[in-house]
């Protein structure tokens, strides 16, 4: 060991000494994340189409998106634990990657200082790639994770960041992928690939780094771990992550599992009320004088005049019940509660909407007086849904405050913040 | 891929492909996919800059950095030290080191992700969500005590179970 030169320059190959590095290590980690990011991408752009974003301005957190909407379509009703499902996947997925990423990441850390910075013209382009690679996966990972820890540290609105920072990190990884992928398939399913040749591979630049192992390091530590171990410490942290976190999806004794998700743990209360709150009333400025008795719910539509209903007005109309969960965006659900109350397309028959023709959209505003979706539009297939309901009970009781007394939105499959609580008004019509 | 573009240009036009391949580096292939790319991150990049664009950008490249010259020299010393204190050459004369390295990797990883949650700075946490947020350090230093009790444990069994394997043939 003692012939090649020790060195402290991170740009000399013998700097970096970890017996582990190789193209094998790498290779397995990358093809498990391209596994799970793809699965995160996908229920990424799945969940902003849930938003309806093109439905109307106050869904829309993103409104100069041009060519990345797309894809959107009309949020589907069924089944309704789509986006519960959905966003449970895409966030404990994402969690469960940590690892995986950072593994990969110290993997090919000697390529990042490795000199010259760029060979040719091509490489140099590649390694600015790179760059959107690298800074936007972690871009994009730190915020989602700071986000479902409610640490709004980060400069702006998560919306666009993460949705805008995903779209920039996209590019460079599909490109990557091309580029990378079928080395390292090869390199996979040969299963002869030596671990520990060839360091001169790399000398003769014009290959552009594709023969010979350069992640390997010529002058290697003594092993102290196998590469084997090394990638079942990563599984097993990657486990660790999904034990302690999927359990937020889950009521009960599941949930008691999640130890480190922000909903895992303990339920906020116990009886009927007692699951899990997103933003609790008084953290919304809701005060008790505007829900109690002095409450009305107005209603438009075409018939003009506006029509005020009080909460006994609602108990008197036919009452209806759904069992639906609240699925947040931030990756936590409830399983299914009991809802009772108005079927939103009775309310719309009330606003003068023939009830045998086609559903209106429905504009819905809070009593909230902060927050980004105090008011949310649901689309015509959300209002015609007989589970579409504005409920005034849930689970054989009354709201609680905290669960959006006097009455609430509930719909099928959609995001929770479309599930407006504290309803003040419900305007019905064509909203595009 | 590349070499297979490659491959089919030449014999397309050998002289041109050699041409631009010597002046350019790569394939065509790769310059064409990384066009692509780059117009796609510019029509994203603008959007996502419209904001406070030098903090994002601050974020988005120092995510990359502080990744790369923070957070992997930190955990690449604190194994050297680690490799350090269990001492000596060879496998057989540290067979300890994992024992620290996994729980202390399994732990370390749990605080990088919960790291808002467990050191107790989210301050909207309680009043937003109606839950305790004090219960996410006890719960981190009970699981890292978990974690490193059972690998010692573990430990200890092996070591056990290698002495009294290891003695009848001393005994020879």
């Amino acid at each position: 060991m003692r012939e090649t030169p020790r060195t402290n320059n991170p740009t000399q190959p013998e700097f970096w000494r970890s017996p582990l590095r190789g193209i094998r290590l790498t290779s397995v980690l990358g093809v498990v994340l391209l596994a799970g990011i793809t699965l995160v991408t996908v229920t990424g752009l799945l969940s902003y189409a849930a938003y309806n974003p093109n439905l109307s301005p106050v869904n829309d957190k993103t409104p100069d998106k041009g060519l990345l909407g797309f894809y959107l379509f009309d949020w589907p009703t069924d089944p309704h634990w789509l986006y519960r499902l959905n966003q449970g996947l895409h966030v404990t997925v994402g969690i469960a990657l940590i690892p995986v990423l950072l593994a990969k990441l110290w993997s090919v850390v000697p390529k990042l200082f490795a000199l010259p910075p760029a060979r040719s013209l091509g490489h140099a382009l590649e390694r600015i790639s790179l760059l959107l690679l690298v800074g936007g996966v972690l871009f994009v990972f730190l915020t989602g994770v700071l986000n479902v820890q409610l640490e709004y540290v980060f400069p702006g609105s998560f919306y666009p960041l993460h949705f805008y920072g995903s779209w920039v990190f996209l590019g460079a990884f599909v490109v990557h992928v091309a580029l990378r992928l079928p080395k390292a398939l090869r390199v996979l399913r040969d299963r002869h690939t030596p671990d520990n040749d060839d360091e001169s591979g790399d000398a003769d630049g014009d290959k552009g780094g594709d023969k010979g192992d350069e992640l390997v390091s010529p002058r290697p530590a003594e092993p102290t771990l196998s590469r084997r171990g090394a990638l079942g410490m990563v599984g097993g942290g990657s486990l660790l992550l999904l034990a302690t976190t999927a359990g937020q999806n889950f009521d009960g004794p599941l949930r008691r599992t999640a130890l480190f998700a922000p909903h895992g743990g303990d339920e906020p209360g116990s009886g009927p009320n007692g699951f899990q709150i997103n933003k609790t009333a008084a953290a919304r400025g809701i005060r008790p004088v505007d829900t109690g008795a002095a409450w009305r719910l107005t209603l438009s539509g075409p018939r003009g005049d506006d029509i005020r209903l009080s909460r006994d007005d609602l108990l008197d109309l036919a009452l209806h019940s759904a069992a639906l969960p609240i699925a947040c965006v931030e990756g936590w659900s409830t399983s299914d509660q009991w809802w009772r109350g108005v079927r939103l397309r009775d309310l719309a028959a009330l606003a003068g909407f023939d009830p045998d023709r086609a559903a209106p959209d429905v504009l819905v505003d809070s009593l909230q007086l902060s927050g980004a979706f105090r008011r949310a539009a649901l689309r015509d297939n959300q209002v015609r849904d007989a589970r579409s309901l504005l409920a005034l009970q849930v689970n054989g009781e009354d709201l609680s405050l905290d669960h959006g007394y006097p009455a609430r939105i509930i719909v099928p499959a959609a995001p929770g913040v479309l599930n407006t609580k504290w309803v003040s008004r419900l305007d019905f019509g064509e909203l595009r | 891929m590349t070499s297979r573009v490659y491959g089919f240009m030449s014999r397309l036009s050998g002289e041109a492909a050699h041409r631009f391949r010597r002046w350019y580096g790569e394939g065509p292939y790769q310059l064409l996919l990384l066009l692509a790319s780059f117009a796609l991150a510019g029509y994203a990049g603008v959007r996502l800059l419209d904001g406070d664009w030098p903090m994002i950008t601050v974020w988005f490249v120092g995510a990359a950095l502080v990744h790369d010259l923070v957070l992997v020299p930190l955990y690449a010393l604190a194994d050297r030290a680690l490799r350090a204190v269990a001492g000596g050459a060879g496998r057989r004369r540290r067979p300890w080191v994992n024992f620290v390295r996994v729980p202390a990797f399994l732990s370390g990883l749990l605080l990088l992700v919960w790291f808002p949650l467990i050191t107790g700075q989210v301050e909207r946490y309680e009043p937003v969500t109606g839950l305790s947020a004090d219960v996410f350090l006890a719960r981190w230093l009970l699981v890292s005590a978990a974690l490193f009790a059972g690998s010692g444990l573990w430990l200890l069994v092996r070591r056990r179970r290698s002495a009294t394997k290891g003695r009848p043939s001393q005994v020879h």
